[in-house]
């Protein structure tokens, strides 16, 4: 099977770079799968999952908070605001996050917060479930 | 014995600013080693974007945004990146001097600049040669964040989407290595399209979801972190250069020291010669 070149980027860290045989994260307007050959797709991203299965069978799994998805035939480039390693992502910390978000929305004197609690929100969701996709697939 | 005390000043003076010197060459040598890393950290995204945009700019889009079209240039707008103290040998001075020979150019095609400024040292400079400076961030410090440069940004984006200028170039240092610091002009705006050739037969992009929605934020992010790692990447040039002026300055004090001591040392032996010529022709008179 052919393979394609992969490089997930962040603003503070190159995350990953090597050949892959497909890739699959959430993008703007749903789910994306992308396998070499795929037409030039240019793409925003939503707070989600990012899968990357190598040539070896194995998956990496990364956690992207939203950014840029550029796809050309024989390569794809991910611009990440901020991207984790799934391994790396601190489920207690998530779950802080989460909880603070909620708070502040439902809390109706802090109207003017609503919007970047929610956007916390969506994002520590997504961590959450990151997480929990890491565990399922490792069972 | 009195003699030389002004000597002795004179190399007590010098040898404390060699301290000084000695001193800040090791803090800009530390301070180095921790902006070079985020220099570093910073170039795969920014050199990533640069090249997703420049496909871009070569792809036959439906959409032409008005960042990737060329217009007559009538007003240029550049974005200056200085550092925020001095000290750091030619650095500041070697790219206001690119940037002053492109202004000339433009001047003597009839074209007018605008400049925004980052970093305390441009702006004092710029006002003083009369340039029209449309927006100053001072003090951006050794730990830049994007929300400090963000408002100037946007004052050049606007000022080009309005078409008060035409074209946008960055101004900046370049880190080659420890010893050289290359000043660097390049445009930002409008889009440069790449020479790669593999890219110039007629295709473009599925976009999702919305062609113009998603260029703008890209171009938007493309010219925030092209700026960004400007500023980082100029902070490790400043540091190193802020070294090198440094280890310099240490050394020329080393040899001032050895010059007065020498002159010292002089005059110390023909005052003791003459004391003792003093003496023995006292005593031969008696």
């Amino acid at each position: 099977m052919a393979n394609m070149q992969c490089e997930i980027v962040s603003a503070e860290q190159s995350l990953f770079s090597g050949s892959i045989q497909s890739l699959s994260a959430r993008g703007t307007i749903g789910e994306l799968g992308i396998t070499p050959g795929h037409a030039p797709l240019l793409t925003g991203i939503n707070p989600g999952v990012v899968t990357l299965h190598l040539e070896d069978g194995s998956e990496h799994l990364f956690y992207a908070s939203g950014g840029f998805l550029e796809v050309q035939p024989g390569f794809v480039t991910l611009l990440a605001d901020t991207a984790i390693r799934a391994e790396d992502l601190d489920e207690a910390q998530a779950e802080e996050a989460r909880a603070a978000a909620e708070k502040t929305m439902d809390d109706k004197n802090s109207e003017a917060d609503f919007v970047s609690a929610a956007t916390i929100m969506s994002e520590s969701l997504a961590q959450l479930r990151t997480l929990e996709e890491l565990r399922r697939r490792k069972r | 014995m009195a003699v030389g005390k002004e000597i002795k000043n004179k190399i007590g003076s010098v040898q404390n600013t060699q301290k000084i010197t000695s001193a800040m060459q090791m803090v800009a040598a530390s301070k180095m080693r921790r902006t070079q890393d985020k220099m570093r950290q910073g170039k795969p995204y920014s050199e990533r974007i640069r090249g997703v945009i420049s496909h871009l700019a070569n792809s036959n889009a439906e959409y032409r945004h008005p960042f990737m079209q060329e217009r007559e240039v009538k007003r240029v707008g550049f974005i200056i990146v200085s550092s925020d103290r001095g000290l750091c040998g030619g650095l500041n001075v070697n790219l206001f001097r690119s940037v002053v020979k492109q202004i000339a150019e433009c001047d003597a095609k009839g074209i007018e600049c605008d400049l925004g400024v980052i970093g305390n040292k441009a702006a004092p400079f710029f006002r003083s040669i009369g340039g029209n400076i449309v927006s100053v961030m001072n003090d951006v410090g050794e730990a830049p964040a994007l929300a400090d440069l963000i408002g100037g940004i946007r004052v050049m984006l606007e000022a080009y989407s309005e078409g008060k200028i035409d074209r946008l170039y960055l101004a900046s240092n370049e880190f080659e290595n420890t010893m050289t610091q290359k000043p660097v002009v390049r445009q930002i705006l409008p889009l440069d399209p790449t020479d790669d050739d593999s890219y110039q037969h007629r295709w473009d992009y599925i976009y999702e979801p919305d062609a113009r929605q998603l260029i703008e934020g890209l171009i938007l992010r493309f010219v925030e972190s092209q700026v960004f790692q400007a500023v980082v990447e100029n902070g490790a040039c400043e540091q190193a250069a802020k070294m090198i002026a440094m280890k310099n300055a240490t050394e020329n004090a080393a040899k001032l020291i050895d010059e007065l001591q020498l002159i010292y040392n002089n005059a110390r032996q023909a005052a003791i010669t003459q004391e003792i010529a003093e003496i023995v022709s006292g005593a031969a008179a008696v």
